[in-house]
């Protein structure tokens, strides 16, 4: 098999959100970086399904020259080889986006079995660059997967549902989301970080097209601070907190 | 002009948070369903005055489903095609856009129409919000889950309900939902619970969540966790409370050991009240909290259970 995975670098967020003065970006200064914690999932499957199965795995971002930390990381927790659409970091469409993806899955000498995206990336959250792909490609998608299976010449998707599970079984090549769940990503570890230094990044500086979906500003939602009530130190807090449940009538 | 909404269950409140958005923007407003929902009498209620019913489509297919709204957008040329921040409404309304070569904005929380559009959205599963132009017509976009309430008009207009079997291809039924398998959990459903009580990297290791697990328990309540827990193993994703996790709207949302990452608020935002319990009193999370403990879970669990269990004894 011949899998592509598809990441993007996203900043590791934590508590408070800071922007940058031109209210376009993330303040980055004090932040450390990952991927979407969906394509963490879609990295691991690959790794898995090519352990079982056989053939090479491939990992794709389009990203400014930094990403290539992540396609590392990737690398070493056993994705074979990287493909980098190097940007100088501004923000991308959903529509330039897939069309750069394409491109470069055109371009690769071998075709694709599976095309793994996460379900959304965690940043922009824009649900459609997979589905957008699959159109261009003339493949079946199916999103928000947390159970996959490869059975010969088709893949068994299972898809959460808010009562049970949905099942698509579609013909491969195809195109496939993922959701955090599928699997429990594992670290990568030092033999793996030394081994994905000398794995190969097919690098490449696509032109961006002018955005249709175009980002003016970032703004941090009103009312976003609270006032905590305090309601004491350690255990002596205790019956304070049960007069609050008892007020909310959860007693 | 008319106004295309695409109304995944006309029983839901989030369909009806979308027709509710998309009235207030003054054209006629037409509904989409797929398959034959019951109850669309009631879309009238919402400000539809025209259901366009596709036939001939059972199980899901996201593409067959788009084409069904295509073919729409080819004989009514709606002013947008709006759809509900669902799985399902952003998937169709995807396939709409990549079918027609035209942008789209998912969850949106307002929309200022012209071409281009102006739009506010949301990123970061709500934690900021975006201003964005959208080039071309019609716009194409979802509505952000509770941007709005639900609202029925006053005096609600007759409903035209026009059926429609759309020309999909063969290639639009290759992806569909052939087979419906049961839930991968059981118990208290997290998103659905009254009380939800979680625990972070601050419970220390799996056996740790015995005393997260006895409070849940007491209040009849669910057990959740952040996503540090879950990368650790020590919980299944399916108590993960997150952005990518379960979205949660309990009663009382008590987070013990949750520093409070934008990851993990994303998921808890539609709690009603907020206790969170923390060592560090410079904890982010006390900023999002109405209730805080200072103090280490370990102690302070256990001793609010022995309280309840003192309380119910009297």
């Amino acid at each position: 098999m011949n899998i592509l995975v598809c990441v993007k670098r996203v900043p590791l967020t934590g508590g408070k959100i800071v922007l940058t003065e031109d209210e376009r970006a993330i303040s980055t200064r004090h932040l450390g970086f990952t991927i979407s914690p969906h394509e963490e999932c879609g990295a691991e499957e690959a790794v898995r399904l090519i352990d079982a199965h056989g053939g090479s795995s491939t990992v794709l971002t389009l990203g400014p020259p930094e990403a290539e930390e992540q396609l590392r990381d990737m690398m070493a927790i056993g994705i074979d080889r990287a493909v980098h659409l190097i940007t100088d970091g501004g923000e991308w469409d959903p529509q330039a986006t897939a069309a750069a993806i394409v491109e470069a899955i055109r371009a690769e000498a071998e075709p694709y079995d599976l095309i793994l995206f996460g379900n959304e990336s965690a940043d922009a959250g824009n649900y459609q660059v997979a589905i957008r792909v699959a159109h261009a490609l003339g493949l079946p998608c199916v999103t928000g997967v947390k159970g996959l299976g490869v059975d010969g010449p088709s893949v068994r998707c299972e898809q959460e549902v808010a009562d049970g599970r949905d099942v698509y079984v579609v013909p491969i090549p195809a195109v496939v989301t993922v959701k955090e769940g599928l699997n429990l990503p594992r670290y990568p570890s030092v033999p793996g970080r030394l081994r994905a230094k000398r794995k190969p990044v097919a690098a490449s500086t696509p032109a961006r097209p002018e955005p249709r979906l175009e980002m003016v500003r970032l703004m941090l939602p009103p009312g976003s601070s609270k006032q905590a009530e305090v309601l004491g130190r350690g255990p002596e807090a205790a019956p304070a907190v049960v007069g609050v449940l008892r007020e909310l009538g959860l007693l | 002009m008319s106004l295309l909404v695409f109304v995944e269950d006309p029983e839901d409140d989030l369909s009806r948070q979308a027709l509710t958005f998309s009235r207030a923007l003054g054209e006629e407003l037409h509904a989409v369903l797929i398959g034959a929902p019951a109850a669309i009498d009631g879309l009238a209620s919402y400000g539809a005055s025209v259901a366009h019913m596709a036939t001939g489509l059972d199980a899901y297919a996201p593409a067959a489903w788009a084409q069904a709204i295509v073919e729409l957008i080819g004989r009514l040329a709606p002013s947008a095609v709006v759809g509900p921040g669902t799985d399902r409404g952003n998937e169709v309304l995807a396939h709409v856009a990549a079918k027609t070569d035209r942008p789209m904005a998912a969850n949106c929380v307002s929309l200022t129409p012209g071409d281009p559009a102006s739009l506010v959205r949301v990123r970061w599963g709500g934690s900021l919000l975006e201003e964005t132009l959208l080039h071309g017509s019609p716009a194409l976009l979802t509505v952000a889950p509770h941007a709005v309430a639900a609202e029925t008009v006053a005096s609600p207009a007759g409903l035209v309900i026009e059926e429609f079997v759309p020309q999909v291809s063969d290639a639009d039924l290759v992806a569909r939902a052939s087979e419906r398998a049961g839930a991968l959990s059981a118990g208290v459903s997290l998103a659905d619970a009254d009380v939800v009580v979680s625990g972070g990297r601050g419970v220390g290791s799996a056996e740790g969540f015995g005393v997260i697990e006895e409070l849940a328990e007491l209040l009849g309540g669910a057990v959740g966790c952040s996503r540090a827990v879950t990368s650790a193993g020590w919980r299944p994703h399916t108590d993960q409370v997150g952005q990518t996790g379960t979205k949660i709207s309990p009663e009382i949302y008590i987070a013990c050991g949750i520093s409070g990452a934008t990851q993990h608020m994303a998921g808890c935002r539609g709690a009603k009240k907020l206790l969170a319990i923390n060592p560090d009193g410079e904890a982010s999370i006390f900023a999002n909290a109405d209730y805080a403990v200072i103090g280490d879970l370990h102690e302070v669990v256990p001793a609010i259970s022995t309280e309840i269990r003192k309380a119910r004894s009297q």
